[in-house]
């Protein structure tokens, strides 16, 4: 089974609870579930879309197109129905388009959604439960488990409004065709639905998070909102900074005094957090900052998806700055990877900046419950203290890292400085300096990748030694990498196949094992400028086929899969 | 040149300060207010940033960071969330505080973070060596401004109680107890206080002669809780008034985002309910 539902209307008719709703239902069944949203770029008024796929064989992307398109609205039918499998179905609501509208298909279903809601619910705005109830239906998901989910999303919003929402999905229900129901699996899935923001907030706090400064900005505020409602009750604070160097200012101080701290924002704000960053790396203070990209540059495209600020990551900003750079894959990857971010910004006493995009980190997908046991926290490494004065808060050691002391401990006083500095933290503008601390800087990257060459959070890969085609994606490209990857086997192309998630420094050992014997490579990202596949230039030299798409969508796998076919 | 710092707090560090630069000054009252209040070293974190003021933390055996031009407040802030319990004292210039890191201030007000900010206005660009900065007086002759500056000064104190700081004083290095007492004042202060020190800069925008003449001490008349009586008096056009000019109890930042009464969560439960 592998199923395509699209859910489309206006903001504000409720569109995305109900495929809310579906998706948490689906997903209780055991089937694999992968969502996709996009938003108005205003808070009331405009088409918005919610799409939910699901199957039992895999679900790595958002799919192709449509089994189902759900319109709210006339609307919704002349702009999407374009997107339907020739025998895809239509349900619209009789209420809104009347039945001998033009464009109506063969296969289409339709009832009174809106009168049902407004006269036998008395609630308008439960029309969009009456939908949930009757998609639910007529795909074959029982009654009780869209109960279930129902009570589980509203049950603490008061007895009244669950009972009519209750009513609603029970209305809907009754309304739809019967349905054979989708076959329950024999053990019940234990997986949670959420959003790539909100793995990154919950890997953060499993990191030991408890700082977060932020200044709202599409499509990372959600992060500052879920913090907001989690933080402080792991003990932790948050700061709505002024602005972006405020934030990320913020999280730095907080650091510094020993408080492991997070910011996230989107390019716009990563352009402002630049100087900051500079400053981490040269005083040698953690700090993770998430990047959830959106199309650029300037204020760009604030509610699209976009690939294209890797060189800031990697490169932005004056002078020569220590940094990591982490690109998770899917939701679950951004939950580990969240975790790794703070654990290697305490280790390498630098920014991690963790890199996603608007479609990852809005999209949900079914996560298997983690396994709190099983988590690794890596703390800063702490000086000694003697007690005698002169501490050397930036000694210069064979591997780099140098042992921090906190604020509050006696004899481990010492100014963590901006400007160029000796051992112990003084400036010092000598030749000799700036290139003994800048080697030792950099001599810090050269530990990570010692220490994280066979790191398995490094890369995903589909290894075939045999295939002249190699395949190598960044971020959250995978999921639709990857289901192209498995059509192409399936028609017979011999390709293989590595999604990087440590961009900076690039995991060489492994791309070069991986690229053993391949003949051509192919890099599939969402920017104009191929920025991944220059980085690959310059550092492998490895010249690449570039893949891009600037329309601030995701790839789907069939444009993927049309490119291997075309090259292999 | 030597360092004048007394006491517990002297580092082996000299600054490289003009002579007759009122920074030394100014150092020397730091180091007092420390001393009258008794403070450890580890205690304390001085915050700066760029500008002649700059390396001040490194003349003081306690933490510090000497951050970037314009940001002292946002990385200040950051360290009192954190550590609540710190002696948190941030030290910039008149163009640090108030032309590149100007828009910080009014957010730092509001929220009121247990800090003291010293600004060190010598109404000149001293580090970058003599441009005007947002005090430099209305037709001083700078290398930027030859035919004099065409630009109005701004009123530090005034921005500072419209902004809501919840301590404001005002003080000059050639006074060194008054001005020492100010910082003790302000450091003993819970909340936001900014102590606003005439600093004569004798390279660039040398007011050793000036300020004597036109200062004058606050008096025991004043009351420092009453928000007109501050305003009235910062809007003296005969004299310049040093001493306490307002003080009023607010909830600090730390206080406010550090809610205890909070039901603790466990992350176990938290993932539970994403099912
Ligand atoms: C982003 C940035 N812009 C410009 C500078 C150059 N700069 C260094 S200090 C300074 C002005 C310092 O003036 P002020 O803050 O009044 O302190 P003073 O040196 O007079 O004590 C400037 C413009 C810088 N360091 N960083």
């Amino acid at each position: 089974m592998d199923l395509t539902i699209r859910f489309a209307g206006e903001s504000g008719d409720g569109v995305i609870l109900a495929g809310e709703v579906l998706t948490y239902a689906i997903s209780r069944i055991g089937l694999k579930i992968f969502t996709f949203r996009t938003y108005p770029s205003s808070v009331r008024g405009g088409p918005c879309l919610y799409q939910l796929r699901a199957s039992d064989w895999h679900a790595y992307s958002q799919g192709d197109q449509l089994d189902i398109l759900v319109a709210f609205d006339t609307e919704a039918i002349a702009s999407h129905s374009k997107d339907l499998k020739p025998d895809g179905e239509l349900i619209f609501d009789e209420d809104r388009t009347p039945k001998t509208y033009s464009s109506l298909r063969k296969r289409s279903l339709g009832a009174p959604f809106t009168s049902i809601a407004k006269n036998e619910l008395r609630l308008p705005k439960a029309r969009n439960m009456v939908v949930a109830g009757y998609v639910g239906a007529h795909i074959g998901v029982s009654k009780e488990i869209l109960e279930e989910v129902v009570r589980n999303k509203l049950g603490s919003r008061g007895e009244e409004l669950l009972n009519t929402n209750l009513l609603a999905i029970n209305t809907g229900f009754g309304l739809a065709p019967k349905a054979t129901p989708i076959a329950l699996p024999k053990t019940p899935s234990n997986k949670i639905i959420l959003s790539g923001n909100q793995a990154i907030v919950l890997g953060a706090i499993a990191a030991g998070c408890r700082f977060y400064a932020g200044y709202p900005i599409t499509p990372a505020s959600d992060i500052l909102d879920s913090m907001v409602s989690l933080l402080p009750g792991f003990g932790g604070a948050i700061l709505q900074g002024e602005d972006e160097i405020a934030s990320l200012g913020a999280a730095i101080g907080a650091s510094y005094a020993g408080i492991k701290s997070m910011t996230a924002t989107s390019g716009p704000g990563l352009s402002l957090m630049t100087e900051m960053m500079g400053l981490s790396s040269m005083a040698e203070i953690p700090v993770v900052i998430v990047d959830a990209q959106r199309g650029g540059p300037s204020t760009g495209l604030p509610t699209k998806t976009e690939q294209s600020d890797l060189n800031h990551a990697v490169y932005g900003g004056h002078g020569d700055a220590t940094r990591i750079v982490l690109a998770p894959g899917n939701v679950e990857d951004c939950f580990h990877q969240t975790i790794r971010a703070f654990n290697l910004a305490e280790r390498y006493q630098l920014p991690v900046i963790l890199l996603t995009d608007q479609s990852l980190a809005q999209l949900t997908e079914g996560v298997p419950m983690p396994d709190l046991e099983s988590i690794k926290i890596t703390e800063r490494e702490k000086a000694e203290l003697a007690e005698i004065d002169g501490f050397r808060r930036y000694a210069v050691t064979h591997d780099g890292i140098s042992p921090m002391t906190l604020p509050g401990e006696a004899f481990g006083e010492y100014v963590a400085e901006s400007v160029e500095h000796d051992e112990k933290g003084r400036p010092s503008f000598g030749p000799h300096a700036h290139s003994e601390m800048s080697a030792k800087r950099f001599r810090k990257l050269t530990t990570a990748t010692k220490e994280l060459a066979e790191d398995p959070l490094n890369v995903m890969e589909l290894p075939d030694p045999d295939a002249d085609l190699a395949v190598i994606g960044w971020g959250s490209t995978q999921g639709a990498i990857h289901e192209a990857i498995l059509r192409a086997r399936k028609n017979g192309t011999h390709v293989r196949w590595l999604q990087c998630k440590l961009l900076n420094p690039l995991p060489e050992a492994q791309l070069s094992k991986f690229l053993k014997g391949a003949k051509k490579v192919l890099v599939p990202e969402l920017n104009y400028t191929s920025q991944f596949a220059n980085l690959l230039r310059a550092r492998l030299g490895i010249d690449a086929i570039s893949l891009t798409k600037t329309e601030g969508l995701p790839f789907t796998p069939d444009e993927i899969l049309r490119k291997i076919e075309e090259v292999a | 040149m030597q360092s004048n710092l007394v006491g517990e707090y002297r580092n082996d560090y000299n600054p490289n300060w003009c002579p007759g630069c009122g920074d030394y000054g100014v150092l020397r009252s730091v180091g007092m207010a420390f001393q009258e209040l008794g403070l450890r070293n580890e205690q304390i974190v001085m915050v700066s940033g760029i500008g002649c003021n700059g390396r001040f933390p490194h003349n003081f055996k306690t933490y510090g960071i000497h951050t970037l031009h314009g940001r002292v407040l946002p990385i200040a802030q950051g360290i009192h969330i954190a550590n609540p319990e710190l002696c948190v004292v941030g030290i910039a210039g008149d163009g640090d505080a108030f032309a590149i890191g100007g828009g910080h201030v009014p957010h730092t007000a509001r929220r009121n973070p247990d800090i003291t900010y010293i600004v060190l206005d010598n109404g000149i660009y001293g580090q970058t060596k003599g441009q005007p900065s947002p005090t430099t007086p209305l037709g001083y002759k700078t290398k930027v401004t030859p035919e004099g500056n065409q630009e109005d000064p701004i009123d530090i104190t005034r921005l500072a109680l419209a902004y809501g700081v919840s301590f404001l004083a005002r003080g000059f290095p050639g006074k060194p107890n008054h001005l020492a007492h100010l910082i003790a004042e302000g450091i003993r202060h819970r909340g936001f206080a900014l102590i606003h020190v005439l600093n004569p800069c004798p390279t660039f925008h040398d007011t050793w002669k000036e300020y004597p003449a036109k200062t004058v001490e606050i008096g025991p008349e004043h009351d420092p809780n009453d928000y007109d009586a501050a305003l009235g008096l910062i809007g003296r056009q005969d004299k310049i008034p040093i001493g306490i000019i307002y003080k009023q109890t607010r909830p600090t930042l730390a206080e406010r985002v550090r809610v205890t009464s909070l039901q603790k969560l466990e992350l176990k439960q938290v993932l539970s309910t994403f099912r």
